[in-house]
């Protein structure tokens, strides 16, 4: 029941002499919806980076299912989904055409019927041959969300999804992460919405200047508790600094 | 292996369906280099009698330089959406991402040359084929060195603060030998001087391919970690 | 500490002894006269800045394989002390031709591809000038550093079976060379490759304070 999946050994990451991860030590396990919160560059990005395998780390190491990140890296990204403000969609091509390429590029068989599936989901039936540069932002989210999920990832890491959401695309982003969550996945999120977050997730963290702060159950902390825990740790070691 | 040539191709079909849809990338070279084509009319009599000695020299400029406008283009369009990143995240050798758009560059390089020769046969009344039948070699060859160098330095240009400036200042001082080369051998497929020699230029210009063809592909996985 | 200053001092006298040798003891050139000269500090800074790009090339290779920033900061000092050398060659060409062949320039394939390797390598510091990630810097300096090596014999060769084809331009040297003068030479290449050896380890001294400094400063803040 409880076989990490993911886990992180003293991970390092410095640009030139800006750290901006320090000893990151910890474990996610499946079934865990994770969010990690923290001001603007407390490392939140660079840590969901890391756990991506976009970046590698300075020192340190991650494992994966027990084998270490650096040789496993195109065997994992079969299974990761990442969804950020960015689509990652060419806007000059159509949904569809998107999706298909994709689709294509991570190798799926049958791609067809998935696509249609995950199509109809994200209410996006009308508007496939829409090119995506002609989508509102909340198509073109939705697009995006479509695209993260193509592949049927066990792994999904979401960089500030809520920011500039409308509440619909919000809403239907939640859903769609709860029902993920319970088949067994693992969901890392980073984001400054406390209460979003607090409600998805089963699991919190809060960063700090590269460090993690707080990492612990969901069920051990009620949301205002969190909030005065997020502020003491986050803003009263700011506030002592200035002194 | 063959999961590594499907995602080259992959690529390629995806910048093809994009310059089908754009439709900006083959005209804008096209314009740009009869334009080059025009203003060196000013600079060397057409009807002049050493015009064949330079033509093979115009032809090639134009070609160059309205190439580093289809590998601008070309680069832009993948950081408008991140979606290079996107690429560099999929679960494929990277090298092969950047094999599939050296071979969509090429392609539309050479679909702009298959324009802009006629076009600059009319205008200077040269025939590139009047003395050998080697040219369609030489420009396929040297234009996939063009777009092999050229794809490879607008990754590394997309990510500086400068990438249109900075990617013709890397790329033309090593891109020389290949220059040299091909305009060379296509002067005398033109003028009909030194044949032996079209040979020994073809010979640089394979060899030239094929060492950074091993070159970039053993630096690149290298060169995009983060 | 010491280890410098030595250096330092052998680098002194290596020149000292080199500029004698030069000035006084090698003969002045038959037909050339004393404009000759110039050869001596041509030649050496060509040699000085070909090695010393080899130098940048074998760490790049380095860094890409190891990612120690050490040899990303030898690769880089290399590149700004030969292309330093490589300008004077360049200038030191067109000062050596004018008064014997009569030309500024001669397009001969050395000199050419002097010029090319020059090109190349002040991309290389613009390429770093306009990239602030360090990381990101490095790896492409490396890049560069490698490419850039390898096309040069290929830059070299074509040009020079080019001018076999060609040859209508004024080809530099041939001949004989006095022993007195090799032995300058020889003692002027010398010369420069202990100022380059002071000059790089300086330079990365230098770079590697200045790393500490920034540290210390983000820690007063």
């Amino acid at each position: 029941m409880n076989n990490p999946f993911i886990d992180l050994v003293g991970v390092h990451k410095h640009y030139g002499e800006i750290d901006a991860l320090k000893d990151i030590t910890f474990s996610i396990e499946k079934g865990t919806f994770l969010s990690v919160f923290g001001p603007n560059g407390a490392g939140k990005s660079t840590l969901l980076k890391i756990i991506a395998t976009q970046i590698t780390p300075s020192k340190g190491k991650i494992y994966y299912n027990g084998k270490d990140g650096k040789h496993l890296e195109n065997i994992f990204r079969k299974n990761l989904g990442i969804i950020s403000h960015k689509t990652y969609l060419y806007s000059s091509l159509t949904v569809l055409d998107n999706l298909r390429f994709y689709a294509k590029l991570y190798n799926m068989k049958n791609y067809k019927k998935r696509i249609e599936y995950l199509l109809k989901k994200l209410g996006l039936y009308e508007k496939e041959f829409d090119y995506v540069k002609n989508l509102s932002r909340g198509m073109s989210q939705r697009a995006a969300i479509a695209r993260a999920l193509l592949h049927d990832p066990s792994i999904i890491i979401l960089d500030e999804p809520f920011t500039g959401l409308d509440q619909s695309v919000s809403n239907l982003l939640s859903k769609i992460l709860s029902e993920e969550l319970k088949k067994n996945k693992i969901i890392i999120m980073a984001t400054h919405n406390i209460d979003l977050g607090y409600k998805a997730s089963n699991k919190l963290a809060i960063m700090r200047k590269g460090n993690l702060v707080y990492l612990d159950k969901r069920e051990n902390i009620s949301i205002d508790s969190f909030k005065e825990k997020y502020i003491k740790l986050v803003k009263y070691k700011d506030a002592y600094e200035k002194i | 292996m063959m999961n590594y040539i499907k995602t080259i191709y992959y690529i390629f079909e995806k910048d093809i369906l994009l310059e089908l849809k754009n439709k900006d990338i083959i005209s804008s070279m096209l314009l740009f280099s009869l334009l080059i084509v025009t203003i060196f009319s000013f600079i060397i009599n057409p009807a002049a009698d050493y015009k064949s000695e330079i033509a093979s020299g115009v032809l090639w400029i134009a070609i160059v330089f309205s190439g580093l406008l289809g590998l601008n283009r070309s680069i832009v369009i993948e950081t408008m959406d991140e979606t290079l990143t996107a690429l560099m995240l999929a679960p494929v050798d990277k090298s092969a991402i950047l094999f599939g758009k050296v071979l969509s560059n090429t392609f539309f390089m050479i679909a702009m040359e298959f324009m802009i020769i006629p076009a600059f046969t009319v205008f200077y009344n040269i025939n590139i084929f009047a003395s050998s039948c080697l040219s369609p070699i030489i420009f396929i060859s040297c234009t996939y060195g063009f777009c092999l160098l050229g794809t490879f330095f607008s990754f590394m240009a997309s990510k500086t603060k400068i990438g249109e400036i900075i990617l013709p200042l890397l790329l033309l001082p090593i891109l020389i030998p290949l220059l040299l080369a091909g305009i060379q051998s296509l002067s005398s497929c033109i003028t009909g001087e030194n044949l032996e020699n079209i040979y020994k230029w073809i010979r640089v210009i394979f060899i030239f391919d094929l060492i950074f063809t091993v070159v970039i592909n053993a630096i690149f996985e290298y060169i995009v970690e983060e | 500490m010491k280890i410098y200053r030595i250096l330092d001092i052998f680098v002194l006298i290596s020149i000292a002894i080199a500029l004698y040798m030069v000035f006084i003891y090698a003969p002045i050139e038959n037909i050339m006269g004393i404009v000759q000269k110039i050869f001596y500090f041509h030649v050496s800074s060509a040699w000085i800045s070909f090695m010393g790009f080899s130098v940048t090339f074998i760490c790049s290779i380095l860094y890409l394989y190891t990612n120690k920033p050490l040899f990303d900061y030898v690769a880089y000092s290399s590149v700004e002390i030969s292309l330093t050398f490589c300008t004077i060659v360049l200038i030191t060409g067109p000062i050596w031709a004018k008064p014997i062949w009569f030309v500024w320039w001669t397009w001969d394939p050395r000199l050419t591809t002097t010029l090319i390797l020059w090109f190349i390598y002040v991309g290389y510091i613009m390429l770093r000038k306009f990239i602030e990630d360090e990381e990101k810097k490095a790896r492409f300096s490396a890049a560069l550093g490698i490419i850039g090596f390898i096309d040069v014999p290929i830059v070299f060769f074509s040009i020079r079976w080019w001018r076999t084809i060609h040859p209508n331009v004024i080809q530099k040297g041939g001949g004989g060379i006095a022993p007195e003068m090799m032995n300058t030479l020889l003692l002027s290449i010398l010369a420069f490759t202990l100022l380059y050896i002071s000059f790089i380890i300086k330079r990365v001294r230098i770079e590697l304070i200045e790393k500490d400094l920034k540290i210390l400063k983000k820690s007063f803040m």
